[in-house]
């Protein structure tokens, strides 16, 4: 545990010291602002559902551009090396590496938590969706960290990381709608392992445990997937 | 002295293949508490892969690794914890300061909360660092970069350190700090280096290990080795005189082998045991030449290397 923090603090850190991180919180910002101010506008209600909708699809894109490096940068640069002759274990790797990004990713959430403040300025919001709603986002966006630190663990350039995350990820979000054309059976399987799928009940203000379970699998088998090709790693 | 009674690192028939390529082929070789071991070797002799294999970077394919009485597979995080490393060419994490990134190290390695303060003080003495401590890594230059390289390798008083090429790429004066520093370490700790530069083991080492394509191909101390390699002894000469002729007379002194002539210097060699020196002068002199200069020349570890690894590759 100890060894986790360690390394969750040094990513955190990381994250804050790079350019990058400033980018792509400011394009969340500015485009899920952009989608709360249009819905409020447009349907005058006083809900985040503008900004949920955008923002669930941008995490995906976030989650893949903020996982990217970190282990592909470091196999690249070699300081992978150094870190894998630390008496650490594989899993504490991932798992510190997976917390820092989480960190910086609800960093980015609750700079958000202004929409829902801006509502209640204005009007008398529904706090439920807007507590579900943020649930969601959160599980989503671990479930998308973990996918983005597999992609990251197998290969030394971030390019390659970010495009077999979003790959990942795409195919995950949009199996939902290839489900509509199959056979009800089969269509019902696939809508279960869509992101998508689960994500509209936690704006809707449910919490659904069927949700909640299955954000909370993909996150850990993507974990598991990730500590097994850190370990393959030494093998080759 | 500081003779080991135990072996720190223990080898075993350790094998390592990348895919089809064979880096390290069935090596064995142990190294002593309190010793500081060269590794020597070409590029591509499977240094690097056999230092990797020493700190749990790599597994073997086969073989057995012991680091400080721990198996590196089944009791690998124990042995890790025992082991400073500098791994080749020193990746560092450039967005990171000094006194972080030793932070980051020494938490890493298990050094104690309450040491983490003082023992980064004390390394940063130790490798001259004083003035970067504040600075990002990725703004220190090479050198600089490599001083907090061997910090690192050091910050949690390791048993056995394991530095690969640590001069590598960096200016003469820090080079010649960083082998004083190795010297001081070595001390007090069990060292194995590996370079390609033979003249750093005669500096550093009291014991050398030479690899080449996978393969031990020489190990013993350094005083041994010498010996044990030349058989022939080698003298230049410089005379002033008719170079075919000097050149004729000499060969016909007994006891010497060959007489070269390059850069208006006599190359001779000489059959084992013998010198011929006083000989040659005589000859000399009874020609009516005058000699400038004779001088013995021993065998480098240079020729001893080039020597064993071109053998080595007649023979296969």
């Amino acid at each position: 545990m100890k060894n986790t923090t360690t390394i969750a603090l040094r990513e955190f850190k990381s994250y804050l010291a790079s350019p990058m991180a400033y980018v792509v919180t400011g394009i969340f910002l500015v485009l899920t602002g952009f989608f709360f101010s249009i819905s409020s506008d447009t349907y005058y209600e006083t809900s985040i559902r503008g900004f949920l909708g955008i923002g669930s699809i941008l995490l995906l894109l976030l989650a893949s551009v903020l996982t990217m490096r970190l282990l592909a940068e470091e196999r690249k640069m070699g300081t992978l090396e150094l870190l894998l002759t630390a008496p650490v274990r594989d899993s504490e790797v991932i798992a510190g590496k997976f917390l820092g990004s989480l960190g910086m990713l609800t960093a980015m959430l609750v700079l958000t938590f202004y929409y829902p403040l801006l509502l209640m300025w204005f009007g008398d919001p529904d706090w439920g969706p807007i507590a579900t709603g943020y649930l969601g986002l959160f599980l989503l966006g671990g479930a998308s960290l973990a996918v983005g630190l597999f992609a990251s663990s197998l290969t030394s350039n971030q390019l390659v990381a970010a495009v077999v995350a979003g790959g990942i990820l795409g195919a995950l979000w949009f199996a939902g709608a290839a489900a509509d054309l199959l056979p009800e059976a089969l269509g019902e399987v696939i809508n279960y392992v869509s992101l998508s799928y689960h994500f509209p009940d936690f704006m809707r203000g449910m919490i659904d445990t069927r949700g909640i379970i299955y954000y909370l699998s993909i996150t850990v088998l993507f974990l598991f997937l990730a500590i097994r090709s850190l370990e393959n790693s030494r093998w080759s | 002295m500081k003779v080991g009674t135990r072996e720190v690192i223990r080898v075993e028939n350790l094998t390592k293949y990348y895919g089809k390529r064979l880096a390290v082929d069935n090596i064995s070789f142990n190294v002593e508490r309190g010793e500081v071991v060269g590794f020597l070797g070409p590029n591509a002799a499977g240094k690097t892969t056999t230092m990797r294999i020493l700190t749990g970077f790599l597994a073997p394919t086969r073989g057995d690794v012991w680091v400080a009485g721990y198996n590196i597979i089944s009791h690998s995080l124990e042995a890790r914890q025992h082991i400073g490393y500098f791994p080749e060419a020193m990746p560092l994490y450039r967005d990171m300061t000094v006194r972080s990134y030793l932070d980051f190290s020494s938490r890493l390695r298990g050094l104690d909360k309450n040491r983490i303060k003082t023992r980064i003080e004390e390394v940063v003495d130790i490798c001259h660092l004083e003035e970067y401590i504040d600075v990002l890594i990725g703004k220190l230059s090479k050198g600089f970069r490599q001083r907090v390289g061997v910090a690192q390798a050091i910050i949690h008083e390791p048993e056995v350190l394991i530095l690969d090429e640590p001069t590598i790429g960096i200016d003469p004066i820090q080079v010649a700090m960083t082998r004083q520093l190795i010297k001081e370490l070595g001390k007090e700790r069990t060292i194995l280096l590996s370079t390609h530069i033979l003249s750093e083991v005669s500096m550093t080492c009291e014991r050398v290990i030479i690899i080449n394509e996978g393969r031990i191909v020489a190990e013993d101390r350094i005083e041994n080795l010498s010996s044990l390699i030349s058989g022939s002894k080698r003298i230049r000469l410089e005379v002033e005189g008719p170079s075919g002729k000097v050149a004729e007379r000499l060969r016909q002194i007994e006891g010497i082998l060959q007489v070269s002539y390059e850069d208006s210097h006599y190359i001779v060699e000489c059959s084992a045991g013998q010198d011929p020196r006083g000989k040659i002068m005589e000859t000399i002199v009874q020609g009516g030449w005058t000699l400038l200069s004779l001088e013995s020349i021993e065998m480098s570890l240079e020729d001893i290397f080039l020597k064993l690894t071109t053998e080595g590759e007649t023979s296969q």
